[in-house]
Protein backbone atom coordinates (compact mmCIF):
# COMPACT_ATOMS: atom_id res chain seq x y z
CA UNK A 1 0.00 0.00 0.00
CA UNK A 2 2.74 2.08 1.06
CA UNK A 3 4.40 2.56 -2.78
CA UNK A 4 0.71 3.50 -3.92
CA UNK A 5 0.49 6.99 -5.73
CA UNK A 6 -3.03 7.72 -6.87
CA UNK A 7 -3.31 10.55 -9.79
CA UNK A 8 -6.08 11.88 -11.05
CA UNK A 9 -6.73 14.41 -14.48
CA UNK A 10 -9.84 15.92 -14.85
CA UNK A 11 -11.02 18.82 -17.12
CA UNK A 12 -13.57 18.89 -19.35
CA UNK A 13 -14.33 16.07 -21.98
CA UNK A 14 -12.70 16.63 -25.31
CA UNK A 15 -9.20 17.77 -23.91
CA UNK A 16 -7.69 14.35 -24.31
CA UNK A 17 -7.60 14.03 -20.93
CA UNK A 18 -8.27 10.12 -20.83
CA UNK A 19 -5.41 10.32 -23.66
CA UNK A 20 -3.67 11.80 -21.36
CA UNK A 21 -3.99 9.41 -18.65
CA UNK A 22 -3.35 6.47 -21.37
CA UNK A 23 0.10 7.59 -22.10
CA UNK A 24 1.52 8.24 -18.54
CA UNK A 25 0.58 4.96 -17.63
CA UNK A 26 1.89 3.26 -20.29
CA UNK A 27 5.34 5.26 -19.56
CA UNK A 28 5.29 4.11 -16.21
CA UNK A 29 3.93 0.42 -16.93
CA UNK A 30 5.94 -0.32 -20.54
CA UNK A 31 8.91 2.30 -19.64
CA UNK A 32 9.79 2.22 -16.11
CA UNK A 33 8.79 -1.58 -14.95
CA UNK A 34 6.11 -0.67 -12.45
CA UNK A 35 2.68 -1.56 -12.34
CA UNK A 36 0.35 1.12 -13.40
CA UNK A 37 -3.64 1.21 -13.80
CA UNK A 38 -5.46 3.99 -16.33
CA UNK A 39 -9.42 4.06 -15.69
CA UNK A 40 -11.88 6.96 -16.61
CA UNK A 41 -14.99 8.25 -15.84
CA UNK A 42 -16.92 10.49 -18.58
CA UNK A 43 -20.60 11.70 -18.85
CA UNK A 44 -22.42 10.31 -22.31
CA UNK A 45 -21.43 13.71 -23.52
CA UNK A 46 -18.86 13.73 -26.55
CA UNK A 47 -17.52 17.17 -25.71
CA UNK A 48 -17.99 19.32 -22.36
CA UNK A 49 -19.34 18.19 -19.25
CA UNK A 50 -16.56 16.70 -16.40
CA UNK A 51 -14.29 14.60 -16.97
CA UNK A 52 -11.06 12.70 -15.75
CA UNK A 53 -9.02 10.23 -16.25
CA UNK A 54 -7.16 8.24 -13.05
CA UNK A 55 -3.85 6.42 -13.17
CA UNK A 56 -2.59 4.67 -10.37
CA UNK A 57 1.24 3.16 -9.99
CA UNK A 58 2.53 1.13 -7.60
CA UNK A 59 5.55 -1.42 -7.33
CA UNK A 60 3.07 -3.84 -5.65
CA UNK A 61 -0.42 -5.07 -7.50
CA UNK A 62 -2.74 -2.80 -7.66
CA UNK A 63 -6.02 -4.14 -6.53
CA UNK A 64 -8.35 -1.32 -6.49
CA UNK A 65 -7.84 0.59 -9.81
CA UNK A 66 -9.78 4.05 -8.88
CA UNK A 67 -8.26 6.89 -6.84
CA UNK A 68 -9.53 7.34 -3.49
CA UNK A 69 -6.86 9.44 -1.94
CA UNK A 70 -4.85 11.32 -4.51
CA UNK A 71 -1.39 12.90 -4.67
CA UNK A 72 -1.33 14.28 -7.45
CA UNK A 73 -4.59 16.47 -9.26
CA UNK A 74 -4.65 17.99 -12.64
CA UNK A 75 -7.55 20.66 -13.03
CA UNK A 76 -8.20 22.07 -16.26
CA UNK A 77 -11.30 23.24 -15.63
CA UNK A 78 -13.32 24.86 -12.58
CA UNK A 79 -15.79 22.42 -12.82
CA UNK A 80 -13.69 19.72 -12.58
CA UNK A 81 -11.95 20.96 -10.18
CA UNK A 82 -14.94 21.86 -7.84
CA UNK A 83 -15.91 18.55 -8.85
CA UNK A 84 -12.83 16.15 -7.99
CA UNK A 85 -10.52 17.84 -6.18
CA UNK A 86 -12.18 16.43 -3.03
CA UNK A 87 -10.43 13.28 -2.97
CA UNK A 88 -7.06 15.53 -2.61
CA UNK A 89 -4.46 14.13 0.32
CA UNK A 90 -3.26 17.08 2.76
CA UNK A 91 0.32 18.04 1.24
CA UNK A 92 -1.14 16.24 -2.45
CA UNK A 93 0.12 18.17 -5.43
CA UNK A 94 -2.23 20.47 -7.22
CA UNK A 95 -2.05 21.18 -11.09
CA UNK A 96 -4.56 23.84 -11.71
CA UNK A 97 -4.66 25.85 -15.40
CA UNK A 98 -4.26 28.97 -14.01
CA UNK A 99 -6.94 31.07 -16.72
CA UNK A 100 -9.48 28.40 -15.89
CA UNK A 101 -9.36 27.82 -12.13
CA UNK A 102 -10.28 30.43 -10.09
CA UNK A 103 -11.27 29.24 -7.02
CA UNK A 104 -9.03 26.49 -5.36
CA UNK A 105 -9.97 24.42 -3.04
CA UNK A 106 -9.34 24.60 0.61
CA UNK A 107 -7.16 22.40 1.96
CA UNK A 108 -3.09 22.19 2.22
CA UNK A 109 -1.97 21.08 -0.81
CA UNK A 110 0.87 22.06 -3.18
CA UNK A 111 -0.08 24.12 -5.85
CA UNK A 112 1.06 24.76 -8.95
CA UNK A 113 -1.12 27.63 -11.22
CA UNK A 114 0.40 26.91 -14.48
CA UNK A 115 -0.91 28.47 -17.91
CA UNK A 116 -1.25 25.12 -19.28
CA UNK A 117 -3.74 26.36 -21.90
CA UNK A 118 -2.70 29.80 -22.80
CA UNK A 119 1.02 27.36 -23.41
CA UNK A 120 -1.07 24.83 -25.76
CA UNK A 121 -2.64 27.67 -27.84
CA UNK A 122 -0.12 30.71 -27.67
CA UNK A 123 3.17 29.31 -27.68
CA UNK A 124 2.44 25.61 -29.53
CA UNK A 125 -0.25 27.58 -31.62
CA UNK A 126 -2.54 24.22 -31.17
CA UNK A 127 -4.90 24.15 -27.97
CA UNK A 128 -5.53 20.84 -28.35
CA UNK A 129 -2.09 20.03 -27.01
CA UNK A 130 -2.92 20.84 -23.54
CA UNK A 131 -3.15 17.77 -22.38
CA UNK A 132 0.56 17.10 -23.51
CA UNK A 133 1.76 20.56 -21.58
CA UNK A 134 0.19 18.99 -18.69
CA UNK A 135 1.74 15.84 -18.97
CA UNK A 136 5.05 17.64 -19.56
CA UNK A 137 4.59 19.48 -16.00
CA UNK A 138 2.85 16.28 -14.00
CA UNK A 139 6.70 14.44 -15.64
CA UNK A 140 8.61 16.71 -13.73
CA UNK A 141 6.64 16.56 -10.41
CA UNK A 142 6.23 12.94 -10.63
CA UNK A 143 8.87 10.83 -9.03
CA UNK A 144 7.71 7.94 -10.92
CA UNK A 145 8.66 8.41 -14.31
CA UNK A 146 11.57 10.01 -16.21
CA UNK A 147 10.81 12.80 -18.90
CA UNK A 148 12.25 10.59 -21.63
CA UNK A 149 10.03 7.73 -20.53
CA UNK A 150 6.76 10.24 -20.97
CA UNK A 151 8.53 11.37 -24.21
CA UNK A 152 8.54 7.95 -25.69
CA UNK A 153 4.76 7.17 -24.45
CA UNK A 154 3.52 10.36 -26.38
CA UNK A 155 5.27 9.53 -29.49
CA UNK A 156 3.96 6.08 -29.27
CA UNK A 157 0.43 7.45 -29.08
CA UNK A 158 0.11 10.69 -31.03
CA UNK A 159 -1.13 10.63 -34.37
CA UNK A 160 1.64 10.62 -37.24
CA UNK A 161 3.14 13.99 -38.19
CA UNK A 162 2.13 15.72 -34.82
CA UNK A 163 4.95 14.15 -33.34
CA UNK A 164 7.14 17.47 -32.87
CA UNK A 165 4.13 19.69 -31.93
CA UNK A 166 3.71 17.06 -29.34
CA UNK A 167 7.66 16.75 -28.15
CA UNK A 168 7.42 20.64 -27.87
CA UNK A 169 4.21 20.64 -26.10
CA UNK A 170 5.71 18.34 -23.87
CA UNK A 171 8.79 20.24 -23.16
CA UNK A 172 7.03 23.41 -22.79
CA UNK A 173 5.30 21.63 -19.94
CA UNK A 174 8.01 20.22 -18.57
CA UNK A 175 9.89 23.92 -18.19
CA UNK A 176 6.29 25.30 -16.39
CA UNK A 177 7.65 24.01 -13.44
CA UNK A 178 10.19 25.55 -12.01
CA UNK B 1 9.49 -17.88 -26.29
CA UNK B 2 8.36 -15.01 -23.83
CA UNK B 3 4.90 -13.38 -24.86
CA UNK B 4 4.74 -9.48 -25.93
CA UNK B 5 3.88 -7.29 -22.97
CA UNK B 6 1.52 -4.50 -24.48
CA UNK B 7 -0.70 -1.90 -22.45
CA UNK B 8 -4.64 -2.90 -23.27
CA UNK B 9 -7.78 -1.89 -22.36
CA UNK B 10 -10.03 -4.41 -20.87
CA UNK B 11 -12.14 -4.79 -24.35
CA UNK B 12 -9.17 -5.00 -26.53
CA UNK B 13 -7.32 -7.77 -24.83
CA UNK B 14 -11.06 -9.31 -25.42
CA UNK B 15 -10.54 -8.65 -28.90
CA UNK B 16 -6.98 -10.07 -28.89
CA UNK B 17 -8.02 -13.07 -26.62
CA UNK B 18 -10.53 -13.91 -29.41
CA UNK B 19 -8.30 -13.58 -32.60
CA UNK B 20 -5.79 -15.77 -30.23
CA UNK B 21 -8.44 -18.50 -29.95
CA UNK B 22 -8.65 -18.77 -33.85
CA UNK B 23 -11.90 -16.78 -33.74
CA UNK B 24 -12.51 -15.20 -37.92
CA UNK B 25 -15.83 -13.58 -37.36
CA UNK B 26 -17.36 -10.75 -35.12
CA UNK B 27 -21.04 -9.14 -36.11
CA UNK B 28 -22.11 -6.92 -33.53
CA UNK B 29 -23.74 -3.71 -33.00
CA UNK B 30 -21.56 -0.97 -31.49
CA UNK B 31 -22.44 0.09 -27.54
CA UNK B 32 -20.86 1.66 -24.78
CA UNK B 33 -19.01 0.57 -23.02
CA UNK B 34 -18.37 -2.64 -25.23
CA UNK B 35 -17.83 -0.70 -28.35
CA UNK B 36 -13.73 -1.51 -28.48
CA UNK B 37 -14.12 -4.74 -28.70
CA UNK B 38 -15.36 -4.79 -32.10
CA UNK B 39 -13.65 -1.53 -33.33
CA UNK B 40 -10.60 -3.67 -32.71
CA UNK B 41 -11.63 -6.44 -34.47
CA UNK B 42 -13.01 -4.54 -37.44
CA UNK B 43 -9.33 -3.09 -37.41
CA UNK B 44 -8.01 -6.80 -36.94
CA UNK B 45 -9.48 -9.64 -38.45
CA UNK B 46 -9.55 -8.82 -42.58
CA UNK B 47 -5.61 -8.66 -41.64
CA UNK B 48 -6.03 -12.32 -40.30
CA UNK B 49 -8.33 -13.63 -43.05
CA UNK B 50 -11.63 -13.19 -41.04
CA UNK B 51 -14.69 -10.84 -41.58
CA UNK B 52 -16.45 -8.17 -39.66
CA UNK B 53 -19.85 -7.07 -40.18
CA UNK B 54 -21.54 -4.39 -38.15
CA UNK B 55 -25.04 -5.34 -38.39
CA UNK B 56 -28.57 -3.34 -38.34
CA UNK B 57 -29.04 -4.34 -34.60
CA UNK B 58 -28.17 -6.50 -31.84
CA UNK B 59 -30.36 -9.40 -32.90
CA UNK B 60 -29.22 -9.62 -36.49
CA UNK B 61 -25.74 -9.44 -35.03
CA UNK B 62 -26.50 -12.67 -33.07
CA UNK B 63 -28.31 -14.28 -35.84
CA UNK B 64 -25.01 -13.54 -38.19
CA UNK B 65 -23.08 -15.43 -35.42
CA UNK B 66 -24.30 -18.12 -35.55
CA UNK B 67 -24.47 -18.49 -39.08
CA UNK B 68 -21.05 -17.99 -39.23
CA UNK B 69 -20.18 -20.72 -36.68
CA UNK B 70 -22.99 -23.07 -38.75
CA UNK B 71 -20.18 -22.83 -41.77
CA UNK B 72 -16.96 -23.47 -39.33
CA UNK B 73 -16.14 -20.20 -38.15
CA UNK B 74 -15.29 -19.29 -34.46
CA UNK B 75 -17.74 -16.11 -33.95
CA UNK B 76 -17.97 -13.66 -31.65
CA UNK B 77 -20.63 -11.04 -30.72
CA UNK B 78 -20.21 -8.26 -28.18
CA UNK B 79 -22.65 -6.35 -26.32
CA UNK B 80 -23.61 -4.28 -23.40
CA UNK B 81 -27.09 -4.11 -21.29
CA UNK B 82 -29.83 -3.49 -23.62
CA UNK B 83 -28.38 -5.01 -26.18
CA UNK B 84 -27.67 -8.32 -24.55
CA UNK B 85 -31.15 -8.55 -23.93
CA UNK B 86 -31.87 -8.31 -27.47
CA UNK B 87 -29.85 -11.21 -27.83
CA UNK B 88 -31.81 -13.57 -25.61
CA UNK B 89 -33.84 -14.50 -28.48
CA UNK B 90 -31.17 -16.20 -30.91
CA UNK B 91 -28.72 -17.33 -27.40
CA UNK B 92 -31.54 -20.04 -26.95
CA UNK B 93 -31.69 -20.78 -30.57
CA UNK B 94 -27.86 -21.53 -30.06
CA UNK B 95 -28.18 -23.71 -27.01
CA UNK B 96 -31.01 -25.85 -28.51
CA UNK B 97 -29.31 -26.29 -31.93
CA UNK B 98 -26.02 -26.31 -29.95
CA UNK B 99 -24.22 -24.06 -32.20
CA UNK B 100 -20.67 -22.75 -30.49
CA UNK B 101 -20.43 -18.97 -29.99
CA UNK B 102 -19.05 -16.82 -27.70
CA UNK B 103 -21.32 -13.10 -26.02
CA UNK B 104 -19.43 -10.52 -24.67
CA UNK B 105 -21.51 -8.56 -21.94
CA UNK B 106 -19.43 -5.64 -20.72
CA UNK B 107 -22.01 -4.63 -18.20
CA UNK B 108 -23.71 -1.13 -17.79
CA UNK B 109 -26.13 -0.16 -15.35
CA UNK B 110 -29.76 -0.97 -16.24
CA UNK B 111 -32.65 -2.03 -16.50
CA UNK B 112 -33.24 -0.19 -20.15
CA UNK B 113 -30.61 2.19 -21.54
CA UNK B 114 -30.26 3.17 -17.86
CA UNK B 115 -26.16 4.22 -16.81
CA UNK B 116 -24.22 3.92 -20.36
CA UNK B 117 -20.98 5.06 -19.12
CA UNK B 118 -21.48 3.22 -15.30
CA UNK B 119 -20.50 0.45 -14.46
CA UNK B 120 -22.91 -2.52 -13.43
CA UNK B 121 -22.67 -6.31 -12.24
CA UNK B 122 -26.46 -6.74 -12.85
CA UNK B 123 -26.82 -9.33 -15.62
CA UNK B 124 -25.76 -12.27 -13.45
CA UNK B 125 -29.12 -13.55 -13.30
CA UNK B 126 -30.00 -12.76 -17.21
CA UNK B 127 -26.62 -14.36 -17.65
CA UNK B 128 -27.93 -17.45 -16.19
CA UNK B 129 -31.70 -16.91 -17.19
CA UNK B 130 -32.07 -14.57 -19.79
CA UNK B 131 -33.10 -16.92 -22.81
CA UNK B 132 -36.63 -18.78 -21.75
CA UNK B 133 -36.86 -22.56 -21.29
CA UNK B 134 -34.46 -25.13 -19.56
CA UNK B 135 -31.20 -24.36 -21.29
CA UNK B 136 -27.62 -24.90 -20.16
CA UNK B 137 -25.63 -21.65 -19.62
CA UNK B 138 -22.00 -21.03 -19.27
CA UNK B 139 -20.83 -17.19 -17.86
CA UNK B 140 -17.15 -16.21 -16.77
CA UNK B 141 -16.25 -13.38 -15.43
CA UNK B 142 -12.57 -12.37 -15.43
CA UNK B 143 -11.53 -9.35 -12.99
CA UNK B 144 -8.07 -8.13 -14.77
CA UNK B 145 -6.72 -7.02 -18.32
CA UNK B 146 -4.91 -10.11 -18.13
CA UNK B 147 -7.46 -12.57 -17.31
CA UNK B 148 -10.30 -10.75 -20.01
CA UNK B 149 -7.94 -12.22 -22.47
CA UNK B 150 -6.88 -15.67 -20.98
CA UNK B 151 -10.93 -15.82 -20.19
CA UNK B 152 -12.00 -15.10 -23.91
CA UNK B 153 -9.50 -17.71 -24.93
CA UNK B 154 -11.30 -20.42 -22.40
CA UNK B 155 -14.97 -19.32 -23.48
CA UNK B 156 -13.96 -19.94 -26.67
CA UNK B 157 -12.46 -23.59 -25.86
CA UNK B 158 -15.10 -24.34 -23.61
CA UNK B 159 -17.87 -23.26 -26.32
CA UNK B 160 -16.51 -25.19 -29.41
CA UNK B 161 -15.83 -28.59 -27.13
CA UNK B 162 -19.00 -28.68 -25.39
CA UNK B 163 -20.95 -27.02 -28.79
CA UNK B 164 -22.89 -24.01 -26.53
CA UNK B 165 -22.63 -20.71 -26.29
CA UNK B 166 -20.63 -18.68 -23.95
CA UNK B 167 -21.31 -15.49 -22.43
CA UNK B 168 -18.43 -13.58 -21.12
CA UNK B 169 -19.31 -10.88 -18.67
CA UNK B 170 -17.45 -8.23 -17.82
CA UNK B 171 -18.31 -4.86 -17.02
CA UNK B 172 -17.35 -1.21 -17.36
CA UNK B 173 -14.76 -0.57 -15.12
CA UNK B 174 -12.30 -3.72 -16.34
CA UNK B 175 -13.44 -2.92 -19.72
CA UNK B 176 -12.34 0.29 -20.35
CA UNK B 177 -9.55 -0.29 -17.51
CA UNK B 178 -5.77 -0.08 -19.13
CA UNK B 179 -2.59 -2.56 -17.57
CA UNK B 180 0.19 -4.30 -19.15
CA UNK B 181 -0.55 -7.68 -20.15
CA UNK B 182 2.16 -10.24 -21.61
CA UNK B 183 0.16 -11.80 -24.96
CA UNK B 184 1.37 -15.52 -24.80
CA UNK B 185 3.26 -16.80 -27.70
CA UNK B 186 1.61 -18.87 -30.20
CA UNK B 187 0.96 -22.42 -28.99
CA UNK B 188 1.46 -21.45 -25.34
CA UNK B 189 -2.46 -21.35 -24.81
CA UNK B 190 -3.91 -24.93 -25.19
CA UNK B 191 -6.23 -24.44 -28.10
CA UNK B 192 -9.61 -26.67 -28.51
CA UNK B 193 -11.99 -26.86 -31.69
CA UNK B 194 -15.37 -28.53 -32.13
CA UNK B 195 -15.79 -32.09 -32.51
CA UNK B 196 -16.34 -32.58 -36.79
CA UNK B 197 -17.49 -35.60 -38.31
CA UNK B 198 -15.52 -38.68 -39.63
CA UNK B 199 -18.28 -39.96 -41.41
CA UNK B 200 -19.07 -39.44 -45.32
CA UNK B 201 -21.93 -36.30 -46.17
CA UNK B 202 -24.51 -39.25 -47.16
CA UNK B 203 -24.19 -41.04 -43.92
CA UNK B 204 -24.03 -38.01 -41.38
CA UNK B 205 -26.65 -37.55 -38.58
CA UNK B 206 -26.21 -33.59 -37.24
CA UNK B 207 -27.56 -34.30 -33.60
CA UNK B 208 -25.72 -38.39 -33.15
CA UNK B 209 -24.98 -39.42 -30.60
CA UNK B 210 -23.70 -42.65 -30.29
CA UNK B 211 -20.05 -41.58 -29.59
CA UNK B 212 -21.05 -39.57 -27.00
CA UNK B 213 -23.11 -36.51 -25.48
CA UNK B 214 -21.19 -33.45 -27.99
CA UNK B 215 -22.36 -34.56 -31.63
CA UNK B 216 -19.43 -34.01 -34.69
CA UNK B 217 -20.28 -30.92 -36.33
CA UNK B 218 -20.04 -30.50 -40.10
CA UNK B 219 -19.44 -27.57 -41.88
CA UNK B 220 -21.71 -25.86 -44.17
CA UNK B 221 -20.36 -25.73 -47.29
CA UNK B 222 -18.22 -28.43 -47.07
CA UNK B 223 -20.76 -31.03 -48.17
CA UNK B 224 -22.65 -31.97 -45.83
CA UNK B 225 -26.10 -30.59 -45.62
CA UNK B 226 -28.81 -30.90 -42.07
CA UNK B 227 -31.60 -29.00 -40.94
CA UNK B 228 -30.64 -26.43 -38.47
CA UNK B 229 -34.06 -25.94 -36.26
CA UNK B 230 -35.19 -23.58 -32.98
CA UNK B 231 -37.67 -26.59 -32.86
CA UNK B 232 -37.01 -29.84 -30.94
CA UNK B 233 -35.38 -32.24 -33.65
CA UNK B 234 -34.17 -35.56 -33.45
CA UNK B 235 -30.37 -36.80 -34.36
CA UNK B 236 -31.60 -35.77 -38.27
CA UNK B 237 -32.10 -32.47 -37.15
CA UNK B 238 -35.53 -32.63 -38.18
CA UNK B 239 -38.82 -31.30 -35.91
CA UNK B 240 -40.01 -33.42 -33.14
CA UNK B 241 -42.15 -33.58 -30.49
CA UNK B 242 -41.91 -37.46 -29.65
CA UNK B 243 -41.90 -37.01 -25.88
CA UNK B 244 -39.55 -40.46 -25.74
CA UNK B 245 -37.13 -38.22 -27.81
CA UNK B 246 -37.19 -34.53 -26.41
CA UNK B 247 -37.18 -35.33 -23.02
CA UNK B 248 -33.83 -37.01 -22.75
CA UNK B 249 -32.36 -34.28 -25.55
CA UNK B 250 -33.11 -31.85 -23.28
CA UNK B 251 -31.38 -33.69 -20.34
CA UNK B 252 -28.27 -33.96 -22.72
CA UNK B 253 -28.26 -30.22 -23.42
CA UNK B 254 -27.70 -29.67 -19.72
CA UNK B 255 -25.51 -33.09 -19.53
CA UNK B 256 -23.02 -31.33 -21.57
CA UNK B 257 -22.33 -28.49 -19.29
CA UNK B 258 -23.17 -30.70 -15.64
CA UNK B 259 -21.20 -33.48 -16.81
CA UNK B 260 -18.33 -31.35 -17.76
CA UNK B 261 -17.59 -28.97 -14.56
CA UNK B 262 -14.10 -29.44 -14.24
CA UNK B 263 -13.79 -28.21 -17.49
CA UNK B 264 -15.92 -25.23 -17.09
CA UNK B 265 -15.96 -24.11 -13.17
CA UNK B 266 -12.90 -22.00 -11.98
CA UNK B 267 -12.14 -19.95 -8.69
CA UNK B 268 -9.40 -19.07 -5.93
CA UNK B 269 -10.00 -19.39 -2.71
CA UNK B 270 -8.26 -17.23 -0.55
CA UNK B 271 -7.63 -18.94 3.27
CA UNK B 272 -6.93 -16.76 6.22
CA UNK B 273 -6.15 -19.33 9.73
CA UNK B 274 -9.33 -18.54 11.77
CA UNK B 275 -10.88 -16.43 9.51
CA UNK B 276 -14.84 -16.46 10.66
CA UNK B 277 -15.97 -13.94 8.23
CA UNK B 278 -15.50 -14.47 4.04
CA UNK B 279 -15.86 -12.65 1.16
CA UNK B 280 -17.30 -13.40 -2.41
CA UNK B 281 -17.39 -11.59 -5.13
CA UNK B 282 -16.21 -11.21 -8.92
CA UNK B 283 -15.05 -8.83 -11.74
CA UNK B 284 -13.77 -5.47 -10.71
CA UNK B 285 -16.02 -5.84 -7.00
CA UNK B 286 -13.55 -8.93 -6.54
CA UNK B 287 -10.56 -5.78 -6.80
CA UNK B 288 -12.40 -3.84 -4.37
CA UNK B 289 -12.82 -6.83 -2.28
CA UNK B 290 -9.34 -7.44 -2.28
CA UNK B 291 -8.35 -4.10 -1.15
CA UNK B 292 -11.19 -4.21 1.81
CA UNK B 293 -10.03 -7.68 3.04
CA UNK B 294 -6.09 -6.03 3.34
CA UNK B 295 -7.05 -3.42 4.97
CA UNK B 296 -9.15 -5.40 7.11
CA UNK B 297 -5.78 -7.67 8.34
CA UNK B 298 -3.98 -4.45 8.92
CA UNK B 299 -6.86 -4.24 12.06
CA UNK B 300 -6.63 -7.71 12.76
CA UNK B 301 -9.63 -8.89 11.17
CA UNK B 302 -8.95 -12.05 9.30
CA UNK B 303 -11.72 -12.86 5.74
CA UNK B 304 -11.36 -15.73 3.89
CA UNK B 305 -11.75 -14.73 0.04
CA UNK B 306 -14.03 -16.71 -2.75
CA UNK B 307 -12.74 -14.86 -6.44
CA UNK B 308 -15.39 -16.38 -8.93
CA UNK B 309 -14.01 -16.31 -12.35
CA UNK B 310 -16.87 -18.93 -13.43
CA UNK B 311 -20.36 -17.63 -12.74
CA UNK B 312 -22.63 -20.31 -14.47
CA UNK B 313 -22.29 -23.17 -13.46
CA UNK B 314 -22.24 -21.94 -10.35
CA UNK B 315 -19.72 -23.50 -8.20
CA UNK B 316 -21.50 -24.65 -5.19
CA UNK B 317 -18.89 -26.64 -3.81
CA UNK B 318 -16.61 -23.89 -3.19
CA UNK B 319 -19.35 -21.52 -1.24
CA UNK B 320 -20.29 -24.62 0.22
CA UNK B 321 -16.63 -25.23 1.24
CA UNK B 322 -16.30 -21.00 2.88
CA UNK B 323 -19.97 -21.83 4.61
CA UNK B 324 -18.32 -25.14 6.52
CA UNK B 325 -15.66 -22.76 7.95
CA UNK B 326 -17.04 -18.65 8.34
CA UNK B 327 -19.95 -17.58 10.13
CA UNK B 328 -20.96 -14.98 7.97
CA UNK B 329 -20.36 -14.84 4.25
CA UNK B 330 -20.23 -10.76 2.62
CA UNK B 331 -21.49 -10.80 -0.87
CA UNK B 332 -19.97 -7.58 -2.78
CA UNK B 333 -21.92 -6.48 -6.25
CA UNK B 334 -22.44 -4.05 -8.45
CA UNK B 335 -26.52 -4.88 -8.66
CA UNK B 336 -29.26 -5.05 -5.66
CA UNK B 337 -28.58 -8.76 -4.79
CA UNK B 338 -28.49 -11.66 -7.42
CA UNK B 339 -25.15 -13.81 -6.84
CA UNK B 340 -26.19 -13.66 -3.51
CA UNK B 341 -29.12 -15.47 -3.79
CA UNK B 342 -26.49 -17.72 -5.09
CA UNK B 343 -24.62 -18.10 -2.79
CA UNK B 344 -27.57 -18.48 -0.47
CA UNK B 345 -29.09 -21.30 -2.65
CA UNK B 346 -25.30 -23.08 -2.57
CA UNK B 347 -25.02 -23.31 1.41
CA UNK B 348 -28.44 -24.20 2.81
CA UNK B 349 -27.99 -22.23 5.66
CA UNK B 350 -24.67 -22.85 6.85
CA UNK B 351 -23.13 -19.69 7.09
CA UNK B 352 -25.36 -16.21 7.53
CA UNK B 353 -24.83 -13.61 4.68
CA UNK B 354 -25.17 -9.96 3.93
CA UNK B 355 -24.36 -7.74 0.63
CA UNK B 356 -22.86 -4.97 -0.70
CA UNK B 357 -25.03 -3.50 -3.07
CA UNK B 358 -24.41 -0.74 -5.28
CA UNK B 359 -26.23 0.82 -8.59
CA UNK B 360 -25.49 4.68 -8.48
CA UNK B 361 -22.71 4.19 -11.66
CA UNK B 362 -19.48 4.17 -9.31
CA UNK B 363 -17.83 1.26 -8.49
CA UNK B 364 -17.86 -0.66 -4.83
CA UNK B 365 -15.19 0.76 -2.44
CA UNK B 366 -12.84 -0.94 -0.67
CA UNK B 367 -13.71 1.40 2.04
CA UNK B 368 -17.47 0.14 1.97
CA UNK B 369 -16.68 -3.54 1.90
CA UNK B 370 -14.37 -2.89 4.94
CA UNK B 371 -17.00 -0.86 6.65
CA UNK B 372 -19.32 -4.16 6.45
CA UNK B 373 -16.74 -6.16 7.73
CA UNK B 374 -15.98 -4.27 10.37
CA UNK B 375 -19.88 -4.19 11.24
CA UNK B 376 -20.12 -8.23 11.41
CA UNK B 377 -16.59 -8.79 12.66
Amino acid sequence: MSSRYEVRLSGAGGQGLVLGGVILAEAVSLFEGKNAVQTQSYGPEARGGASKSEVIISDEEIDYPKATEIDLLLCLTQEACDKYSVDLKTNGILIADVRMVKELPEGDYRVYNLPILETAKEKVGKIFVANIVALGAIAHLLDAVSFDSVEKAVLKRVPKGTEDLNKRALKLGYNLVD
Amino acid sequence: MSGKDVFYQGNEACAEGALYAGCRFFAGYPITPSTEVAEFLARRLPTVGGAFIQMEDEIAAMAAIIGASLVGKKSLTSTSGPGFSLKMENLGFACLTEVPCVIVNVMRGGPSTGLPTGPSQSDVMQARWGTHGDHPAIALAPDSVQEIFTETVRAFNISERLRTPVILLTDEIIGHMRERITIPPEGELEIWERPRPTVPPDQYKPYDISEGIIPPMADFGSGYRYHVTGLNHDETGFPTNNPSLVQPEEERLMAKVTENLDLIQKYEYFEKPKARIGIVSFGSSARSSRAAIRMAEEEGIKVDFLRLITLWPFPTDAAVQMADKVDMIIVPEMNLGQMIEEVQRSIAGKAETVGVNRVDGDPITPTQILDRIREVA
